[in-house]
């Protein structure tokens, strides 16, 4: 072993023990007074596997300190070994539930560095797509808020109706949950004959379905006991933790990036709503999304009338060769704001890709939110926060 | 005691007894857990239910017995061994002695109390130590709370169940509840005895709040908080595997058939029938054509009742246990103790 080597297993063995004292340090602090109550890593209310330590007097939270890191997968730094067209198939795996939306923000910033524009249909196509992900995605949060307060059946409606738009999504694009069909340039292939008709029926049984979530669970005097009021983040404390998409819409502050920065996506040909709560809590987040898939099914109906004829795919080299350069686009994705930061050194690959994730930066505001709520309260919150587990760790 | 008239010695009447304690907890456990709890539910939730075990599933349960017996009986490692190992004894004892004192006929009952329904809503209460034995002896925290919310929560509504109770009892004249039976057959309407008086005519309220506080006794949704699967992971039962874990399980099920039996006798009219269709078939109301008969109407009156256990159960959210507590304390008790003052003064009036 040489000198150097032996400095450096020192160094490591020095920061192990610094690691350890900080664990036993936050251990004791948090071992002071009260129960201390693991919630998760292997929870049902935590839809996999996010640790929350819950510091507890009776059933009410002092303190609450989130664990993350357990799904972790290093997308960030895969992605500087995979070639452009690649990093799709990886990003599709960062919010499982609404695939398609994860790709449409990495492509269009290397489109960007690229200056290549895609042809208005694969536009279309995208849209269209990215909306159905968004429909998928919450559709299944709004049987899920239903199991975390205790009512089951709720989810099984939003399970059978959501196969629906998967269904869609599949005779399109050939996968049901990682569709990869996004390209740098359009889109892989056109829509199948006879998609449009049939996507119809599905968005009509969706709004069907969002009539009965309403009935059954909105209108429903105990949902609106345990939600009313729980939770509540005021609009400018949820700024300051950096929150976006539906969790900051449903404390009022009227910002979606569909509308204000839709990068180069059709949404300003379409007639649509951004819907908001003066509230801010777990009930408006409900209600904030349940509007939100109505609005989305209107925009792909809207969409798919005013369908533009043309090529799918703009003029792309062969080999895609990203020349020098840094680009950020940010989207509106299901669960809140997604944006790539991609910089290139001109290769194959990228050089460095930061993926800002919603979930991340939404969960930063449980240590605040949760103090002083009961046990019950901080699965409401954690429900209605809607977080997915691939979105939080990466 | 005389059985259709034959008579019979002291041991046989005991293994009869013995017998149909066993048949009358178990087999409408079994049967409310695949009408209800498999296939109810299931159409209820756009789906199935078991179809592959027998005939449209009617074997799953049988199924089930044979998975959880096999499976290992794990005791956690801090557990207090002798009070995990007993707790779910303790909870299935009590749904046995609850049946105890049900009548399915004029002399089909397992025991003949004077204060009857007394010794029934004693004996509710013992479950609540099985299943803070369980809660505490788990060494888990989730258990833990889970224990702690249950006997809060069935203490708590002991009381509405009580107080519903008397109301009956009022109007009865009488704790015992073959007494109840006859008087709810002998009752008049308004001078008319063809239906009888089922109870819940007059009791209307005093039934409402009874079920609202069985289900509350039975920890079903929207009062499952010590169980809730999705905050505390089935609460007092977390840690229990295997057979114990399915004694927790048939305790609860056969305690919510029981408690339909009790509802059904106070309220419903219990094994008789109502007097014009006893007329029209020509047998009194207390021949001993009842004892064969009497169980199969009991049979009906429970399963309309589960029914609707089951179906609030799988509509529901679930409260907060504070929210419970003030539904209790706030609403229930005072609704119950004007029902009662109601039934006094009316007693007093039509008497």
């Amino acid at each position: 072993m040489s000198l150097s080597d032996q400095k450096l297993g020192d160094q490591r063995q020095l920061a192990y023990v610094a690691a350890q004292a900080a664990d036993a340090r936050v251990n004791v602090e948090l071992e002071a007074e009260g129960m201390t109550l693991n919630i998760g890593p292997q929870h049902p209310a935590t839809h996999g596997t996010l640790r929350i330590i819950v510091r507890l007097d009776g059933e009410q939270v002092i303190d609450a300190d989130p664990v993350l890191g357990y799904m972790h997968r290093g997308y960030e730094k895969l992605t500087e070994v995979r070639t452009y067209p690649q990093v799709t198939t990886l990003i599709n795996r960062i919010d499982w539930v609404g695939s398609f939306a994860n790709e449409v923000p990495f492509i269009l910033a290397a489109e960007q560095l690229m200056e290549i524009e895609a042809p208005a249909r694969a536009q279309w196509i995208r849209t269209i797509l990215f909306e159905m992900g968004r429909i998928a995605n919450i559709v299944l949060f709004l049987g899920d808020m239903g199991v975390q307060l205790g009512a089951v059946t709720p989810m099984f409606y939003a399970l059978r109706d959501r196969e629906l738009i998967l269904n869609q999504i599949e005779a399109a694009t050939g996968g049901r949950f990682h569709p990869n069909f996004d390209r740098i340039g359009g889109v892989k292939d056109d829509l199948p004959a006879g998609w449009i008709a049939e996507t119809k029926v599905a968005l009509d049984k969706i709004r069907d379905f969002c009539d009965e979530v309403e009935t059954l669970i909105v209108g429903n005097e105990i949902f609106e006991e345990r939600t009313r009021g729980i939770g509540v983040i005021p609009a400018d404390v949820g700024l300051s933790y950096g929150m976006t998409g539906a969790n900051i819409r449903a404390s009022g502050v009227d910002w979606d990036l569909r509308r204000d920065n839709p990068a180069g996506l059709p949404y300003d040909k379409v007639d649509w709503k951004v819907w908001t709560h003066p509230d801010g809590d777990s009930f408006a987040r409900y209600w904030v999304r349940l509007q939100e898939v109505r609005e989305s099914c209107s925009i792909v109906e809207q969409l798919l009338d005013s369908m533009p004829a043309g090529p799918i795919m703009a003029k792309v080299p062969r080999i895609i060769k990203v020349p020098e350069g840094e680009a950020y686009v940010a989207t509106e994705n299901p669960l809140g704001h997604m944006g790539y930061y991609v910089v290139s050194k001109g290769g194959l690959e990228p050089f460095r890709v930061k993926i800002r994730s919603a979930s991340f930066s939404n969960m930063s505001i449980t240590p605040w939110l949760l103090k002083g709520t009961y046990v019950p309260d901080v699965i409401t919150i954690l429900a209605s926060l809607y977080f997915i587990l691939g979105d939080l760790d990466r | 005691m005389s059985l259709l008239a034959i008579e019979l010695a002291y041991w046989q009447i005991t293994v009869i007894k013995l017998v149909f304690s066993i048949v009358a907890v178990l087999i409408p456990a079994g049967a409310t857990v695949y009408l209800y709890l498999f296939k109810m539910v299931s159409f209820m939730q756009s789906r199935l239910g078991p179809m592959e075990a027998g005939p449209f599933g009617s074997l799953q349960l049988l199924a089930e017995l044979g998975k959880s017996a096999q499976k290992e009986d794990i005791f956690p490692e801090k557990a207090d061994r002798y009070v995990y190992a007993f707790a779910p004894y303790v909870v299935i004892v009590s749904s046995f002695l609850l049946v105890l004192v049900v009548p399915f006929g004029p002399n089909a009952m397992f025991a003949n109390y004077d204060t009857g329904i007394f010794f029934a809503l004693g004996v509710s209460s013992l479950s609540v130590i099985g299943i803070l034995m369980a809660g505490w002896a788990s060494a888990s925290k989730y258990s833990m709370l889970g224990g702690l919310r249950a006997a809060g929560q069935l203490i708590a509504y002991e009381l509405p169940m009580i107080l519903a109770v008397v109301g009956v009892v009022i109007q009865a004249g009488t704790m015992n509840m073959q007494g109840i039976v006859t008087a709810q057959i002998e009752g008049e309407i308004f001078g008319m005895g063809a239906l009888g008086n089922p109870f819940i005519l007059t009791q209307f309220m005093g039934f409402l709040i009874f079920m609202v506080a069985v289900q509350a006794e039975l920890t079903q949704t929207p009062f499952d908080m010590p169980i809730a699967e999705s905050e505390l992971v089935t609460g007092y039962m977390t840690e229990y595997s295997g057979f114990r874990f399915l004694m927790f399980f048939i305790g609860e099920f056969a305690t919510a058939n029981i408690f339909a039996f009790i509802a059904s006798t106070l309220f419903l009219g219990g094994w008789s029938v109502p007097p014009f269709v006893t007329d029209m078939i020509g047998i009194e109301a207390d021949s001993a054509w009842f004892d064969l008969l009497g169980p199969g109407v009991m049979a009906v009156k429970m399963l309309a009742i589960t029914f609707v256990i089951y179906w609030v159960r799988f509509t529901y959210p679930r409260f907060r246990e504070d929210q419970l507590q003030r539904l209790a304390w706030k609403l229930l008790i005072p609704l119950a103790l004007v029902n009662i003052v109601a039934t006094a003064v009316l007693k007093v009036v039509f008497v």
